[in-house]
């Protein structure tokens, strides 16, 4: 099996590997880094899960090789976190019941990121709109949409959590 | 007195974690030296199993073994997956052994296993192992495997009839007899999945120095899990340990243990290394249990006012290739029917039925949806026929709460007499058309029909029989560092059982919330449990903590009264120490009184005092609690497309005290979802050979954020008499009248072209077909 030398960086940090050709990226964060807050739910890049920042663009970490990220920024759910508590939208999550069982969440926590990054106010239907390619089997969407638009107002008003 | 937790919108315990990316799922677990399974599973529906060559996969770089069901150990070699739901109806309890032997009888049947460094190599190694099948014929559709002369599901019974039970009470022959009106419907549910995001997961590990065999597996029933995993392996069941970590949704198909279960146990045993097993969604699509395929052929009776005389019809039940949970799905459904009204006189005939599909059992709502879609569908026929409003023929046959208790003259599945223990039905049900602003919908419907646009509006009511025993179990301990710990054998995949247990102890023992430290899904933590289904653990495990917290909190005074000084009425508890009311109010922490009920080395404890500060509490129900609810669907149907759009949704639902409203909507509207997807969405679908055809989230369509609006939801809280907390279940009630609803209200919608549907997924070209057939295009094209 084809192996390569990859270089990631992965939420500001550097790797160098060497990885087999056909090692996803997911599987690359989950196995070879220890970054395991980033999950897996189809493998077939329906579900959303295992979304990722890869240069700023959100992707599906299921349907990249970890050669395609060669020379890649990469951010997962690990590099959202602050070093003590919640980032301003993890807070919105937790105080509007946006996850239940929680698999789903990292997946989300991206794909809002990116969306609360290009439209500061975006309108509940864009919120749902933007959350198409997430799958929550747990909360029926209400707190997820709810969290998005409220960090997106906390994040206006230039407040912390 | 400290911060008041019961009934509060306390903020989940779970999150952080979780939102951190922290969350300890089965596949984060990392245990050194640990290798890899990959199944290999029947591409036939129905085969025996001529041979299998292991050969070439044997021999590739980083396989440990290619393991059929010869390599396994005694009995489960042999003997077939306990059966824990025994019913003297079932002629014979079919399960499966862990790894097929001479016949399969699903796709996807597990045949063999290869152990190998990662999965990608397994995957190699299994897609190189060479199976011989004989290929049988199948059957597919238990409409026609119940007929004579059917294909057999199993080559070696007689008849695909697997259970049959009569369910009657009243004079119903009569009733029809004297009947004003009697009206007759069909009505069909579908197969679905539960489809939580995160797929099954078993991890082994034996420790030879301790014979110690851990397993931790994405399981709703760990401590079921080990009890079986014991009987299969003929192990001693305290040397085996179940842990069900964080889960990533459950709804049912957890609950029951599966063959991958036994198998990598074994494994680990056999190769003496970890083994891990994930997976795949394909896998869970074609191996995990499905739910809710069940035809019903129905007939109401009623008098000239529409009331209800009398419910008769028989119900085929597809079972899949097994019955691992026995017959506990149709014999729900059929005790569900009559749901909040009074039905003088009711005989369903319901017969289950083997198919070569994967078995079915519990999916969020076990039998209920399909038997409130059949009893509220048959109402909403009444009011047709009767020109009738639906919410007052629902009116007209409603239990009154003054009816309370309620016997419905059925046995229910707890083995105890069917008895709504409380409830106020037509309160909840004004509570939803009130929130729903269903009188003003007429003037709304009229005005969208104005600007082209077709809305509906429909009702469906139910009662659910929740918090089913036997028992589940809380230990309470106070620790020497002052926490309290609480272990139970309640699981948590994301109904924030920790959080709920949490609000009730910390209340009880007067410590601070985030002081708890709480163990759930450990066999390692109490010696029983049961586990998560039937909307059962707020009721069972919340007694007993509510139980077991009382205990330790008269402890806890008795020994602070005493170190203090004071009587014990002179003492309370806050924020984890005592303090007395009395004198200068001295207090003791509750570290120091943790010490205190060690004793002291050798050193008698005074009269009447107990080894530490510490209560076990399992609450056995004596029979389920009834909760019971009212959604209000309103959507809209573009009669080109036939697509529909859910634009309003009310729920009115009384799960008698509430702990955590936070949890309790989050549950409710987390169950409409799966209502709206069981509606529009999601089927299960398989070829005239039950070759599964949907077995993607490309092909079985999720409910998207775009498909589920926010409900508005209305609490009716009418409190159990028969538990200490007043609670029932709210974990399916969400879930369950959602079908019928949306139906109504989409055949309201379309009520210009009268239209009826009796069958769920709704699916667009179901309503084009529909509006076709009603000669709908013609007339618009000729308006």
């Amino acid at each position: 099996m084809g192996k390569q030398a990859t270089r990631i960086t992965v939420n500001g940090k550097p790797h160098a590997r060497v990885v087999e050709a056909r090692l996803t990226l997911a599987d690359f964060l989950r196995h070879e880094l220890g970054l395991t807050g980033t999950h897996l739910g189809c493998e077939h890049g329906v579900c959303g899960a295992c979304t990722v920042l890869v240069d700023g663009r959100s992707a599906r970490s299921c349907l990249i090789f970890a050669m395609q990220a060669n020379g890649c920024e990469v951010i997962t759910v690990e590099g959202l976190t602050p070093d003590r508590g919640l980032s301003v939208l993890q807070q919105a999550f937790m105080d509007n019941h946006g996850l239940q069982c929680g698999f789903c969440t990292p997946g989300m926590l991206i794909t809002l990121t990116e969306l609360l990054r290009d439209n500061a106010d975006p309108t509940e239907q864009e919120v749902r709109e933007a959350l198409t390619g997430n799958l929550c089997r747990c909360t029926g969407y209400a707190g997820i949409v709810k969290a998005a638009l409220d960090a997106a107002q906390r994040l206006r008003n230039g407040s912390g959590a | 007195m400290g911060a008041k937790h019961f009934g509060a919108r306390v903020k989940r315990l779970e999150d952080p974690a979780l939102l951190a990316g922290r969350g300890r799922f089965v596949d984060d677990v990392k245990l050194p030296g640990v290798l890899h399974a990959c199944f290999v599973r029947t591409p036939h529906a129905h085969a025996m199993v001529r041979g299998i060559d292991g050969g070439a996969a044997m021999v590739m770089p980083g396989v440990h073994a290619v393991l059929t069901a010869d390599d396994l150990p005694d009995p489960m070699r042999r003997t077939p997956i306990p059966m824990l739901t025994p019913n003297p109806a079932i002629a014979v309890a079919r399960t499966q052994t862990v790894l097929a032997r001479d016949e399969v009888n699903y796709v996807g049947q597990p045949v063999a296993v290869v152990i190998a460094d990662s999965r990608y190599i397994a995957e190699d190694a299994a897609a190189a192992l060479i199976v011989n099948y004989d290929e049988l014929d199948a059957v597919a559709d238990c409409r026609i495997g119940v007929q004579d002369g059917a294909p057999r599901a199993h080559s070696d019974l007689q008849s695909n009839v697997i259970a049959r039970f009569p369910l009657a009470y009243g004079d119903v022959d009569a009733a029809f007899a004297g009947a004003a009106h009697v009206f007759e419907d069909m009505l069909w549910q579908h197969r679905g999945g539960g489809m939580a995001l995160e797929t099954r997961a078993v991890l082994a590990s034996h420790d030879p120095a301790s014979d110690a065999l851990t397993v931790w597996s994405g399981t709703q029933t760990p401590h079921l899990g080990r009890g079986m995993l014991a009987d299969l392996l003929d192990r001693n069941v305290e040397t085996i340990r179940m842990i069900a970590p964080d889960v990533g949704g459950g709804f049912g198909p957890k609950a029951i243990f599966y063959p991958e279960e036994a198998v990598i146990p074994a494994a680990a045993l056999k190769i003496g290394r970890p083994v891990k097993w994930i997976e795949d969604r394909r896998e869970h699509f074609l191996c995990a249990t499905q739910e809710r395929d069940q035809y019903w052929s129905m007939a109401i009776a009623v008098d000239a006012d529409g009331k209800i005389l009398g419910l008769r019809g028989k119900m085929l039940h597809d079972s899949g290739a097994f019955v691992p949970w026995g017959i506990i799905m149709p014999y729900i459904a059929a005790v569900t029917v009559p749901g909040p009204y009074v039905v003088p006189a009711y005989r369903l005939e319901t017969v289950v039925v083997l198919t070569n599909k994967v078995p079915t059992t519990p999916v969020r709502g076990a039998g209920r949806p399909q038997a409130v879609f059949a009893m509220e569908r048959l109402l909403d026929r009444v009011a047709r026929e009767l020109s009738l409003d639906r919410a007052e023929v629902r009116r007209r046959n409603f239990i009154q709460p003054e009816q309370m208790p309620y016997a419905v003259g059925l046995l229910f599945r707890d083995g105890k007499p069917l008895i709504y223990d409380s409830g106020d039905y037509p309160k909840g049900q004004q509570a939803a058309l009130t929130l729903a602003n269903y009188e003003s919908f007429r003037e709304r419907q009229r005005a969208a029909l104005d600007q082209g646009r077709l809305i509906g509006i429909g009702i469906g009511n139910y009662v659910e029989g929740t918090g089913l025993g036997p028992f589940e179990g809380v230990t309470v301990r106070v620790l020497q560092n002052g926490k309290v710990a609480v272990a139970t054998g309640a699981t948590n995949q994301g109904q924030g059982i920790r959080t709920t247990l949490s609000q009730i102890v910390a209340e009880q023992v007067g410590c601070r919330i985030d002081d708890i430290v709480m163990t759930v899904g450990d066999t390692g933590a109490i010696a029983q449990g049961v586990g998560a289904f039937a909307s059962r653990q707020a009721v069972n495990a919340g007694c007993s903590a509510q139980i077991a917290g009382q205990t330790v909190r008269s402890q806890l005074i008795a020994l602070a009264a005493r170190a203090l000084g004071v009587n014990e009425g002179d003492v309370d508890l806050e924020d984890g120490q005592a303090v007395a009311t009395t004198g200068n109010k001295p207090t003791i922490p509750f570290d120091e009184l943790a010490r205190l009920a060690q004793g002291i080395p050798g050193v008698s404890l005074p009269a009447g005092q107990t080894a530490g500060l510490e209560h076990t509490a399992y609450y056995t129900p004596s029979q389920a609690a009834y909760c019971s609810g009212t959604h209000v669907a309103e959507v809209e149907v573009d009669h080109m497309t036939g697509g529909v759009k859910v634009l309003n949704y009310t729920v009115a639902h009384d799960s008698g005290r509430v702990i955590n409203p936070l949890i309790v909507d989050g549950q409710v509207q987390g169950g409409v979802a799966h209502g709206i997807g069981n509606a529009l969405l999601e089927w299960m679908q398989y070829d005239a050979n039950a070759q599964p055809l949907t077995t993607t989230f490309a092909d079985y369509l999720l409910p998207m954020a775009t498909d589920v609006p926010t409900c508005a939801i209305a609490h009716v809280e009418t409190v159990n008499p028969l538990n200490p907390l007043g609670v029932k279940g709210a974990g399916e009630g969400g879930t369950i009248p959602a079908p019928a609803a949306i139906i109504s209200a989409i055949e309201d919608a379309l009520s210009p072209f009268n239209v009826h549907f009796a069958e769920t997924p709704l699916t667009p070209e179901r309503i084009v077909a529909a509006l076709r057939a009603a000669g709908a295009y013609e007339r618009l094209f000729a308006a």
